[in-house]
C-alpha cells in the first residue's frame, strides 16, 4: 500500500449467505470523499460491511493501513425507546469530545435519547462518528431523515474533512454524492 | 403480630443476601434490558432451576447443577447465528416442565420445585451469601470498563469488529454475571422473583430520570426499596416472600404512570411566547 493510502478493496465479492455484491476494486487515500452510488439492492451497504467485517468475503481481499481506526454510521439505526441515554453520552461512544460538537447538535446533547426524533438520532450518530478520532468514516445514507440545515453542516463537514482523514459514502441520491465527492464509484444490481 | 421475627438472628443471614441479590440483579438486569435482552434472564432462571432439580434428583449441590444447566443453555445460545425471544420462550417451557417433572419422582420434589420457581428466602445460609457478596462486588467493580463497551456494541454494532478490538471478553464477562445471576436469584429467592428483580427496577429506573448513571442508579434503588420493605412485610403478615416481592416490585410500576403525566404536564406547560402565532388559514373553497 501506498503512503496515503488508508483501505484497499481488491478484487471484492461480498454477502451474507450468498454474494450479493463484487467484484469490486477500491481505493480509499487520505482526504478523499469516496461515493458509491447505485440502485437499491446493488450491495452499496453490503460493501461497507464487509469492510467491517458484518459482511462475508467470498473473495478477494481488502487491505488496510495500520494501525486505522474506523467509525460506521450505520442506515436506520434503531432508537431504543425507553433508554435514557443522553445525547452527549452517545456522542462520547466512539471518543468524540460533546465540548467541542457542532453548533447544530448541542441542544441534543442534554437529551436523553427517547426524546429525540428519527432525524436527530440520525444527525447525532452521524456527526458522533464524522466527530470521531477514525482515520476512515463509513456512510450509509446519512441524508435519510435530515432537514436542510442538518444537510448544510453534513455539507460543511464533508468539504472541510481533515486531509489525513476519508469518507466512504453510500447514498441513492447522485445529485449528494456528486456535490459532495471527490471521487463517485457507480455500484450496479 | 409477627414483628419480633424481623430482628431474630436467624432472619440476619436471608436479609443479608436479598439485600444484596437485589442490588446486584438490577445492576445486571440494567445491561440485560440496554442490550433488550430481559427475557434471556427468564429463560436462564427457569433451566437453572431445572438444573438445581436434577441436582438434588442425583443428591449433588443444588448450585453445582443449577450452574451447570444455566452455563450450558449459554453455551447453546453463544452457538446459535441469531438468538431472539423464541429460543428464550423454549428454555422458560423446557425448565418449567422439567423442574417440575423431576420433582414428582422424589419426595420432597414438590417443595423443592415450589421453593426453586415461586420462592423463598428464608433458607439461605453463608455459601448463598458469599456468592451474593461477590456478584454484587464484581458486577460493581466491572461495570464502568463493562457498559461502555456493551452499549457502543449497541449503538455502533460492528464499531469492535472494524477496529480489530477483541469483543470476547466483555462478552465472556457479561454472559457469566448473567448467568451467576440468574443461579443465584433462582437458588436463592426462586426464579420468578429473581425474575422480577431483574426485569422490574430498570424498567422503571430507564424512564425515572435521564442519564446513562443516574438510570442505572435508580434501578437499584428501586430493587432495594422494594426489597426491604418486601421482606418486612412477609414476616410481619406471615406472606410468601417471592410473591409479596414481585407484587411489589410491579407496584412501583406506578411510578412510570407518574412520571409520564409529570413529563407530559411540563410540556404542556412549556413556555410558548416566542412563537408568534398566525389566524388559521381557510381552505379554499371550490365553488366550481
Amino acid at each position: 500500500m501506498e503512503d496515503n493510502e488508508l483501505l484497499v478493496l481488491r478484487e471484492v465479492v461480498a454477502g451474507y449467505t450468498r454474494p450479493v455484491v463484487g467484484p469490486i476494486s477500491l481505493v480509499v487515500k487520505s482526504g478523499q470523499v469516496v461515493g458509491l452510488g447505485g440502485p437499491n439492492g446493488a450491495g452499496k451497504s453490503t460493501i461497507l460491511r464487509s469492510i467491517t467485517g458484518m459482511a462475508r468475503l467470498f473473495s478477494g481481499r481488502i487491505e488496510r493501513s495500520e494501525p486505522l481506526r474506523i467509525a460506521h454510521q450505520w442506515q436506520r439505526p434503531e432508537l431504543p425507546p425507553e433508554l435514557a441515554l443522553l445525547g452527549r453520552e452517545l456522542y462520547a461512544l466512539l471518543g468524540a469530545d460533546p465540548a467541542h460538537a457542532p453548533s447544530i447538535i448541542q441542544p441534543l446533547m442534554s437529551l436523553p435519547l427517547y426524546r429525540l426524533s428519527g432525524g436527530q438520532f440520525q444527525l447525532l450518530q452521524t456527526l458522533a462518528c464524522l466527530c470521531s478520532p477514525a482515520q476512515v468514516v463509513l456512510m450509509d445514507e446519512p441524508t435519510n431523515n435530515l432537514d436542510g440545515g442538518a444537510l448544510d453542516v453534513l455539507s460543511a463537514m464533508l468539504h472541510e474533512l481533515d486531509p489525513s482523514r476519508a469518507v466512504v459514502l453510500v447514498s441513492h441520491e447522485l445529485s449528494f454524492l456528486e456535490k459532495h465527492c471527490t471521487d463517485l464509484v457507480e455500484v450496479r444490481a | 403480630m409477627n414483628d419480633w421475627l424481623l430482628f431474630d438472628p436467624l432472619f440476619r443471614v436471608p436479609f443479608l443476601v436479598g439485600l444484596l441479590l437485589a442490588a446486584g440483579l438490577s445492576l445486571v438486569g440494567a445491561l440485560l434490558r440496554m442490550r433488550n435482552e430481559w427475557l434471556a434472564a427468564l429463560g436462564l432462571s427457569h433451566i437453572a432451576a431445572a438444573g438445581g432439580m436434577l441436582a438434588a434428583f442425583l443428591h449433588l449441590p443444588v448450585l453445582v447443577g443449577a450452574f451447570g444447566a444455566a452455563g450450558a443453555a449459554i453455551l447453546v445460545r453463544s452457538a446459535l447465528p441469531k438468538v431472539g425471544n423464541s429460543h428464550y420462550a423454549v428454555m422458560i417451557l423446557l425448565g418449567w416442565s422439567a423442574t417440575l417433572l423431576l420433582g414428582s419422582f422424589m419426595d420432597h420434589g414438590r417443595t423443592i420445585g415450589e421453593s426453586l420457581l415461586l420462592g423463598q428466602l428464608y433458607f439461605a445460609y453463608a455459601p448463598h451469601l458469599f456468592g451474593a457478596a461477590a456478584l454484587l462486588l464484581i458486577t460493581m467493580s466491572v461495570f464502568p470498563w463493562l457498559s461502555p463497551r456493551l452499549l457502543t456494541a449497541r449503538f455502533f454494532p460492528d464499531y469492535h469488529a472494524a477496529n480489530r478490538i477483541r469483543t470476547w471478553p466483555y462478552r465472556v464477562v457479561f454472559a457469566l454475571l448473567t448467568l451467576t445471576a440468574a443461579v443465584l436469584g433462582t437458588i436463592s429467592i426462586g426464579a420468578f422473583p429473581a425474575f422480577a428483580m431483574l426485569f422490574v427496577p430498570p424498567w422503571v429506573g430507564f424512564v425515572l430520570v435521564d442519564g446513562w448513571a443516574r438510570s442505572v442508579s435508580a434501578s437499584v434503588a428501586v430493587g432495594v426499596v422494594a426489597y426491604v420493605a418486601a421482606f418486612v412485610l412477609a414476616i410481619l403478615i406471615d406472606l410468601p416472600f417471592g410473591p409479596v416481592l414481585t407484587a411489589l416490585l410491579l407496584l412501583t410500576g406506578s411510578l412510570r404512570f407518574l412520571t409520564a403525566l409529570r413529563r407530559r404536564g411540563s410540556e404542556l406547560s412549556g413556555d410558548d411566547s416566542h412563537i408568534n402565532y398566525l389566524p388559521p388559514i381557510q381552505a379554499k373553497q371550490d365553488d366550481g
